[in-house]
């Protein structure tokens, strides 16, 4: 099955001062996604989950360049592309939700204007078909009465209401592939569980791929089949979710995972020492030997690189090398 | 056996409200806290949880002070604190503290570190200079800081560690209750477990009661002894942290677990039982408040509020199901 | 370009950037930083008013001996070197009056703004955060007060006291005391939500100790902004106020007066007595609104990224 997206080695510098000084968002990221998958992008703040995003939609800062690697999206390359061309991708083939809801729809306008807008230009429907689509826009992300609804603005909805319209102002272009951006960070936990579900039915029915990208595992462990661990702007360990959760083979996923507290649970939490690193001023060879319990010498001198340990199952750290040895070994013996 | 250090007997807290600019009608009341009964024990961690318009935020200010209770009372040591007066007022401001959970906006920006933290000693005692510092020090290596930090700014440092500095100030006076207002909600996730297992340790060295709001189920969970369930202004299940994790009664307790994310994708279980939304704190519905999103409601939820009842032992329900 | 700062300080705690425009090298950014034009205008008037003394090569009060009234410039037909700008109606040395006039200038222009400054963050500070009737009543006052037309008021003040360099300045920051308390009674209003605000609250502060520590350091940037743009608002006013000759008395230079004095004789033709003062006037002021304007950008940190 051909990739609906394929990132290789993608490289996002920001530069500031003139040049003087670059900080490396992205360095060396690849990933693929297929139609109707769903990829969970995980790490802290300034691991460069964002600027990926950003990269592939061609939002880019004026500060910030893609310098290496390619995107490539339904087979075409999207770096190369001019902005009028991005803007008849964006939101028709590729869509974006942000975290807050409130800074995504426009207060003047009516819900009705802001759901049929990407319908209006970019399937260029109108009239009486257009208030169809976006009624049925409005079901899909389960808001009651859309006929009523749409007709209000921003400011009389709710919150999780909100998110759902700007979840169905995503779907209005019919794209391919949604990239979600911390969608539920500002949300209540009952309302967060409603809007997953929506985002769940969203994708069952109508095939798009979905890129979540978030800082809490417990959404990665929800909705999404595969996952990427990032930390200072590499991915450090990418697969499936289910074997991610089970056996985490990078010091970082296992950190992650081994810090959330689970419920029903006193046991303690593992903390990683230390914090996440200055962008600007990266420790040397693996980013992560600072924080890392396993610390060898070869990781403080030298970047490790991708090692597969499965199928589609790829961590880079020096450690794999010795437990796929141990494996080997013991598997001769 | 020992007595409840702080204790919300039937407190409420109603704002008016009112429309018109020349005239101001009142229109009613929303009624943000009403009759809520909590203790909080010497040592133990009280897990608040409720999602937005439970009324938590307010039921912390109404402990701190910054707003008076409608009704009922709040008493610190057995002493109602809407009656203090200067020396004991003081004392209380001393022995109870607050940690918000924005890092970036609780510190000071133009004062120094050692400052902050020194500023309830200024305030409360009249330690020298030398003594000042000692206990300064002192407290930053508490909370896992060196002492050297004291003389920077807060900008110099990340959210993980301008939350341990709120925390090394809260504890300055030996404090005896801290109420900790989602403290690690702002915090990338690798920091989190760092500054909670900070917290627990802090707890069992120094025996500070903490009072630990927040909206995360598991969060709460794991730092709490007891946990108490917040919906539309009233207490709807109190229990012990680790029974209320296996066995909640209260439907809603039940939908909040139901909705909590899982912590393993092979944890992806039953549907969300809860639909709508949190009513306002204006008009709350008649009876339970509950009773509209209830997948349990009965005819009897409508008309006559529940009374918290021990459906368990040391685990107290709202509920006409009990 | 590698970072300094953490060389330069020993402490174990690492610099974690929270946005990542963060400054390299402390001192050679700081220079690459500084608004040059206004410093480069500012500082040769400044020095000029601080050493007028030994700089000026007249008293500015007595007439040149052996010169001629009126005397133009040295490189006109008329003019000699021992009156490099020329000379007045009283056969006075303009050089030197420029430079002692820039002092008068730049004194009242100061200390008026401090004067304006102080009264008006005083202001501003308390209506704000003690609110209710203080609130009120200050708000009244100020829309009161910004009702007057400034320099109507100035002059009446001025006729009332009797012109003196101190009483200039004492009226003058009388009159522009407003805009401060306006803008800082802002400030205060949401600095007082903020949570560092509370928690010294809650810790049991006295409103004095909140204000002094915590409300006071944290509008000082905006005071500094809005005294550079003050600055320039007072000179032209203690210039007019010279002008209409309720200013600084005379003989005593300033370059209000001078304009004053050499106005009849723009006519036939003796431009200096008029263009220089001016020039210094509009020199000075545009200086001082080229500094507010950079120390806007450079000390609000929203405005900084625009």
């Amino acid at each position: 099955m051909a990739a609906l997206l394929r990132v290789s080695h993608l490289q996002t510098y920001y530069s500031s001062f003139g040049g003087a000084r670059v900080v490396k968002a992205v360095d060396g990221v690849s990933f693929t996604l297929g139609e109707g998958e769903t990829i969970g992008l995980v790490g802290e703040s300034g691991c460069g989950k964002t600027t990926t995003c950003l990269s592939i939609v061609g939002l880019l800062p004026s500060a910030a360049r893609v310098v290496g690697g390619s995107i490539a999206f339904a087979g075409e390359e999207i770096t190369t592309k001019r902005p009028r061309e991005m803007r008849r991708i964006r939101g028709r083939q590729i869509a974006m939700i942000l975290q807050d809801p409130m800074a995504s729809l426009n207060p003047l306008f009516s819900i009705y204007t802001q759901v049929a807008e990407p319908a209006y230009y970019h399937q260029a429907i109108r009239g009486r078909p257009l208030r169809q689509r976006v009624q049925e826009l409005l079901r899909s992300v389960r808001i009651p009465s859309p006929a009523v609804r749409m007709r209000e603005y921003p400011h009389q909805m709710s919150g999780g209401m909100r998110q759902r319209v700007v979840g169905a102002i995503a779907m209005a272009g019919g794209p391919k592939l949604i990239i979600a951006d911390e969608p539920t960070t500002n949300l209540d936990v009952t309302i967060q569980a409603q809007y997953l579900e929506v985002l769940k039915d969203i994708q069952q029915e109508s095939g798009v791929a979905l890129i979540f990208v978030t800082h809490n595992l417990g959404i990665v462990a929800k909705m999404c089949d595969k996952m990427a661990v990032m930390y200072a702007g590499k991915i450090v360990e990418q697969g499936s979710v289910r074997d991610l959760f089970r056996s985490p083979r990078h010091p970082y996923t296992r950190a992650l995972l081994g810090s959330m507290p689970k419920l029903g649970s006193k046991d303690p939490l593992y903390a990683i020492p230390g914090h996440p690193p200055n962008l600007a001023q990266l420790p040397s060879g693996c980013a992560f030997h600072p924080r890392c319990p396993h610390t060898m010498p070869q990781c403080v001198s030298q970047e490790p690189e991708d090692r597969y340990i499965g199928a589609n199952w790829t961590a880079k750290c020096w450690l794999t090398d010795q437990q796929a040895q141990e494996e080997y070994v013991s598997a001769i013996a | 056996m020992s007595a409840p250090l702080l204790e919300l007997q039937s407190v409420q807290k109603y704002f008016p409200v009112s429309t018109g600019t020349l005239l101001r009608r009142k229109l009613g009341w929303v009624k943000a806290v009403d009759g809520v009964d909590f203790a909080v024990w010497p040592g133990e961690t009280l897990g608040l949880i409720g999602e937005s318009g439970c009324g938590k935020t307010t039921t912390s200010k109404l402990i701190l002070l910054q707003e008076t209770p409608t009704g009922g009372a709040i008493r610190f040591g057995g002493e109602d604190i809407s009656k203090l007066q200067n020396q004991e007022l003081m004392r209380y401001r001393r022995e109870v503290q607050v940690v918000f959970q924005d890092p970036y906006s609780s510190l000071s920006p133009r004062m120094r570190v050692g400052d902050i933290v020194a500023e309830p000693l200024e305030i409360h005692t009249n330690l020298s200079r030398e003594a000042l510092h000692e206990r300064v020090a002192e407290v930053l290596e508490l909370v896992g800081l060196q002492p050297e930090v004291a003389r920077l700014f807060p900008h110099e440092f990340s959210g993980g560690q301008r939350q341990r500095i709120a925390i090394a100030r809260a504890l300055a006076t030996h404090t005896r209750l801290i109420v900790l207002d989602e403290p690690v909600s702002a915090l990338d996730v690798s920091i989190r477990a760092q500054i909670m297992n900070q917290l627990e340790h802090l707890q069992q060295t120094l025996g500070v009661s903490y009072l630990f709001i927040g909206h995360d189920l598991a969060t709460v969970a794991h730092i709490s002894h007891r946990i108490a369930v917040m919906y539309l202004g009233q207490i709807v299940e109190l229990a012990d942290s680790l029974e209320l994790c296996t066995k909640p009664l209260h439907p809603y307790t039940q939908a909040l677990f139901t909705a909590a994310l899982p912590s393993h994708p092979d944890q992806r279980h039953e549907k969300v039982t809860i639909s709508g939304e949190v009513p306002s704190a204006l008009d709350p519905p008649s009876g339970c408040r509950f009773h509209p999103r209830c997948p349990h409601a009965m005819p009897q939820c409508a008309r006559d509020p529940p009374v918290s009842k021990e459906a368990a032992p040391q685990h107290a329900v709202a509920c006409h199901l009990y | 370009m590698v970072s300094t700062i953490e060389e330069t300080r020993a402490s174990p705690v690492p610099l974690v950037t929270r946005e990542l425009a963060n400054v390299p090298g402390r001192w050679t950014s700081l220079a690459r930083q500084l608004p040059v034009l206004p410093l480069a205008i500012l500082i040769p008037f400044i020095l000029l008013a601080l050493f007028a003394d030994w700089i000026a090569p007249y008293d500015p009060t007595e007439p040149i001996p052996g010169a001629k009234i009126f005397e133009p410039p040295f490189w006109m037909q008329g003019g000699s070197a021992h009156a490099l700008l020329g000379t007045d109606f009283q056969a006075r040395d303009l050089l030197s009056r420029l430079i002692f006039g820039a002092r008068v200038s730049l004194i009242v222009g100061v200390t008026g703004t401090i004067v304006a400054g102080s009264i008006g963050t005083a202001l501003g500070i308390l209506s704000g955060y003690l609110g209710g009737w203080v609130d009120q009543v200050i708000m009244r006052v100020t829309d009161a007060w910004l009702a007057l037309p400034a320099l109507v008021f100035a002059i009446f003040l001025a006729t009332m006291v009797g012109p003196s360099m101190w009483n200039i300045v004492l009226i003058l920051g009388l009159v522009y005391w407003t805009r401060y308390a306006r803008v800082i009674r802002g400030e205060v209003l949401s600095l007082r939500e903020r949570e560092f605000v509370k928690l010294a609250e809650i810790a049991g502060g006295s409103r004095a100790r909140v204000i002094f520590r915590h409300i006071l350091p944290n509008v000082l940037n905006s005071t500094m902004v809005l005294a550079s743009l003050t600055i320039g608002v007072v000179i032209i006013a203690e210039a007019s106020l010279s002008f209409l000759g309720v200013g600084v008395p005379p003989p005593e230079p300033a370059w209000g007066s001078m304009l004053a004095d050499g106005r009849s004789m723009l006519m036939v033709g003796d431009w200096w007595l008029t263009v220089f003062p001016g020039l210094g006037i509009l020199l000075v002021v545009l200086a001082t609104q080229l500094l507010g304007d950079w120390l806007r950008v450079r000390l609000d940190p929203q405005l900084r990224n625009m």
